[in-house]
C-alpha cells in the first residue's frame, strides 16, 4: 500500500468557532473551550455564552473519545473484553477490571475464594488512592497551586511501580479474569504495599498543609459549584461528588461486594456540596482506603486466587495444558469460544473512585454478551454542568471541572 | 431488601405491570403508556429516587417488538436496585415517553439511547446526538449495523473538500475471533467477524 502526503490548510480556530459566535444572543460573547484544552482534562468541549465575565449558558459537547466499546463488547468473548475496561476510567484500571469481572461472575453465579476477594479489595483501594492522588493534585493545579501536584504525583508513581510488579503493566493492567485474577501476588509484595501505606499519610499531610487552609485555595473553591442534595440525587451523581453534597451513599457499605463488609471504615460526607467539600471528601477517602488496605494485609487469607469452579471458563493451569490432552482441548475451547455464560441479565455497580461504575449485561448464552451497557459515573456526573455552571465566573470553570474529577475515556466510552 | 409485599403492592396498583424472572434485582415489565406513572409512584412513594441507568436493547431486525428500554433505579432506603423493562412502540420508528422530567439524570441517557438506537423520546427537552456527531446518519448499536462501521462523509466539510477523505470502516481482517450464540455447531463455530477480505483477497475498494 502506498501512502501519499498532502498539506491541508483548514483555516484557524477562530473562524471555526464563528458559527458559535453567531448563535450567541446580542450583547453576549460566545466562548468555546476545548475539546483539547488543559482545563477540560481530556477532550470535553464546552460552548458557553458570556455576559462580561459571567457565564450565562454552558453546553457540554461529548463524544470526542467515543470508541464504541459497547459495540465491541457484543463481538467479543467475556475475557477478551477485560483490556477494554482498562481504557474506561484509565486512572483506575484495576477498579474497572474488578467491577467488570464481578458483573460477569454474578451472571454465572460463581463463588470466589477469600484470597481472590481480598486481592480484589486490595487492588480496588490502591486504585482509589492512585486516582484520588491524581485528582487532588490536578485540582490544586486548576486552582493555581502547582506544588501539591508534585507531591501527589510522586506518590502515585510509587503505586504504579507496585502495580507493575503485580500485573506486569503500569497503566493498562487487565488484571482480572472471569472467576479470578490473572496471577497471584508476587513474593514480598504485601510488605512493599504496607511500606507505601505507612509513608503515604506524610505526603497527604504535606498536601493538606499546602491546600486545606490555604487562603487563596479556599477563596477559589468555597461556595463555588454548589450542588444541593436534591440536585445531586436528581442528576444521578455518584461517588465522592454525591457524598460531598451530603448524601450518605457508598456501595461498599450499602451493598457490599467482594467482602467489603468485613472491613471497618468510615464514609466521609460533605455538608455544602461545593468544590471545597469535594476536595475534602477525596482527601478523607484516601485515608480511609489506607485503613482498609491495612486491614486486608493484616489478615490476608491463604488459598486459591481463582474459583475452583471457574476452571471451565477460566483456564487450566499452564503446565497441565502442555502435558495433558484433556486440558489442552479445554484451553482451546475457552480461548476460541470464550467462557460459556448462561442466559440471563445482570446489573452490577461497583463503588469506583469516580463514582458508581455499572455494567448491565444481557446474555443469551454462549461466549459473547448480547448487550453490554457501561454505566459510566463520569458521564452522569457531567450532565449537571448545564444547570450548575450558569451564574459562575469564567475563572470558576477550571475549579468546577477539576473538582468533578471526571475522565473522558469513561464518559465517551 | 425488597420483599414480596412490596412486589405485590406494585402489581396490585398497576394492572399493566408484570413481574419477570430475575436473578439479581426485582424486574418489572411495563408498557410504555404507563411507564411514567409507574416511575412517579416508585420515585415518590417507594423511595426509588436515584435513576442510575437508562438504556435500550435491540432484539434484532426480525423480532416482533424490536426495541425495549431498560431503566435501573436505586433506593437508598431499600439498598437495592429495581429494573423496569418496557417495549418501544413502532419497530420502524421507535418512540418512547421521555422520563427526563421525572429524573433529570435520564436526559443524557435518553440522548445516548437516541444516538445509538434511534429511539425517539417524546417531549425530551433537547433530543440530539450526544456521542456521535450531529449529522451522523446511522444508529451504531443496532444489530444490523456492522462492527466495522459504514463509510460516512467527514464531519468537517472544509477538510473533506480539500482531502477528499471520508470516515472509513475499520480494517477487520483476522479478528476478533469469536463464536456466535447459535445452537448448532456450525453457527457457534468460532470465526473472524468480517470475512469480506483476507490475506488472499484484496480489501474491497470503497
Amino acid at each position: 500500500m502506498s501512502t501519499e502526503t498532502i498539506e491541508v490548510n483548514v483555516g484557524d480556530a477562530v473562524s471555526r468557532g464563528a458559527d458559535a459566535t453567531a448563535k450567541a444572543e446580542s450583547g453576549k460573547m460566545a466562548l468555546n473551550v476545548g475539546p483539547s484544552h488543559p482545563t477540560t482534562h481530556g477532550v470535553l468541549r464546552l460552548m458557553m455564552d458570556l455576559d462580561g465575565d459571567v457565564i450565562t449558558r454552558c453546553e457540554p459537547v461529548l463524544g470526542y473519545l467515543h470508541r464504541g466499546d459497547e459495540k465491541i463488547a457484543e463481538n467479543m468473548t467475556y475475557n477478551q473484553f477485560v483490556p477494554y475496561t482498562d481504557r474506561l476510567d484509565y486512572l483506575s484500571p484495576l477498579a474497572n477490571n474488578v467491577a467488570y469481572a464481578i458483573a460477569v461472575e454474578k451472571l454465572t453465579g460463581l463463588e470466589l475464594p477469600e484470597r481472590c476477594e481480598a486481592i480484589r479489595v486490595l487492588v480496588c483501594e490502591l486504585a482509589r488512592v492512585s486516582s484520588h492522588l491524581l485528582g487532588m493534585g490536578v485540582f490544586g493545579m486548576d486552582a493555581g497551586a502547582w506544588t501539591p501536584f508534585m507531591y501527589t504525583f510522586t506518590e502515585r508513581e510509587k503505586l504504579y511501580t507496585l502495580f507493575e510488579e503485580l500485573t506486569g503493566a503500569r497503566f493498562t493492567t487487565s488484571y482480572t479474569r472471569i472467576g479470578g485474577v490473572a496471577r497471584d501476588i508476587p513474593d514480598g509484595w504485601l510488605d512493599r504495599v504496607s511500606h507505601f501505606c505507612d509513608n503515604l499519610p506524610k505526603a497527604i499531610d504535606e498536601v493538606e498543609k499546602l491546600l486545606t487552609r490555604n487562603r487563596i485555595f479556599i477563596d477559589r473553591t468555597e461556595g463555588i459549584g454548589q450542588v444541593s442534595q436534591e440536585d445531586a440525587i436528581a442528576y444521578g451523581f455518584t461517588g465522592p461528588n454525591l457524598r460531598a453534597s451530603g448524601v450518605d451513599l457508598d456501595l461498599r457499605k450499602d451493598k457490599p461486594y467482594s467482602g467489603y463488609e468485613k472491613y471497618d471504615f468510615d464514609v466521609p460526607i460533605g455538608t455544602r456540596g461545593d468544590c471545597y467539600d469535594r476536595y475534602l471528601v477525596r482527601i478523607e477517602e484516601v485515608r480511609q482506603s489506607l485503613r482498609i488496605i491495612k486491614q486486608v494485609i493484616s489478615d490476608f487469607p491463604s488459598g486459591l486466587w481463582y474459583a475452583e469452579d471457574a476452571k471451565k471458563i477460566f483456564a487450566p493451569p499452564k503446565e497441565k495444558i502442555l502435558t495433558s490432552m484433556e486440558e489442552l482441548i479445554q484451553n482451546f475451547m475457552i480461548v476460541t469460544e470464550g467462557p460459556q455464560i448462561p442466559a440471563g441479565e445482570v446489573y452490577f455497580e461497583a463503588e469506583n473512585p469516580k463514582g458508581a461504575l455499572g455494567f448491565y449485561i444481557v446474555s443469551k448464552g454462549g461466549g459473547v454478551p448480547y448487550r453490554l451497557k457501561i454505566r459510566a459515573p463520569s458521564f452522569c456526573n457531567l450532565s449537571i454542568l448545564e444547570k450548575m455552571v450558569p451564574g459562575h465566573m469564567l475563572s470558576d470553570i477550571t475549579v468546577i471541572l477539576g473538582s468533578l474529577d471526571f475522565v473522558m475515556g469513561e464518559c465517551d466510552r | 431488601m425488597i420483599d414480596q409485599d412490596f412486589t405485590d403492592s406494585i402489581l396490585a396498583k398497576f394492572s399493566s405491570v408484570t413481574k419477570r424472572h430475575h436473578e439479581d434485582c426485582l424486574t418489572l415489565d411495563c408498557d410504555s403508556f404507563s411507564v411514567k406513572d409507574v416511575l412517579l409512584h416508585l420515585r415518590d412513594e417507594e423511595t426509588f429516587d436515584l435513576l442510575v441507568d437508562l438504556t435500550a436493547i435491540d432484539h434484532g431486525e426480525h423480532a416482533d417488538s424490536r426495541f425495549s428500554v431498560v431503566i435501573h433505579l436505586y433506593s437508598r432506603i431499600h439498598h437495592d436496585y429495581l429494573r423496569v423493562h418496557s417495549i418501544c412502540e413502532n419497530n420502524e420508528h421507535p418512540s418512547f415517553p421521555s422520563v427526563s422530567d421525572l429524573y433529570p439524570a435520564a436526559n443524557w441517557h435518553e440522548r445516548e439511547a437516541f444516538d445509538m438506537f434511534g429511539i425517539r423520546f417524546n417531549d425530551h427537552p433537547n433530543l440530539k446526538r450526544i456521542l456521535m456527531w450531529d449529522d451522523y446518519p446511522y444508529y451504531p448499536l443496532r444489530k444490523d449495523f456492522p462492527l466495522a462501521g459504514i463509510e460516512t462523509p467527514l464531519p468537517a466539510d472544509d477538510v473533506a473538500e480539500v482531502t477528499q477523505a471520508s470516515v472509513d470502516p475499520a480494517p477487520m481482517m483476522g479478528g476478533p475471533f469469536v463464536s456466535g450464540t447459535g445452537d448448532n455447531m456450525s453457527e457457534a463455530e468460532p470465526r473472524a467477524k468480517d470475512e469480506s477480505w483476507t490475506e488472499d483477497t484484496e480489501k474491497p475498494v470503497l
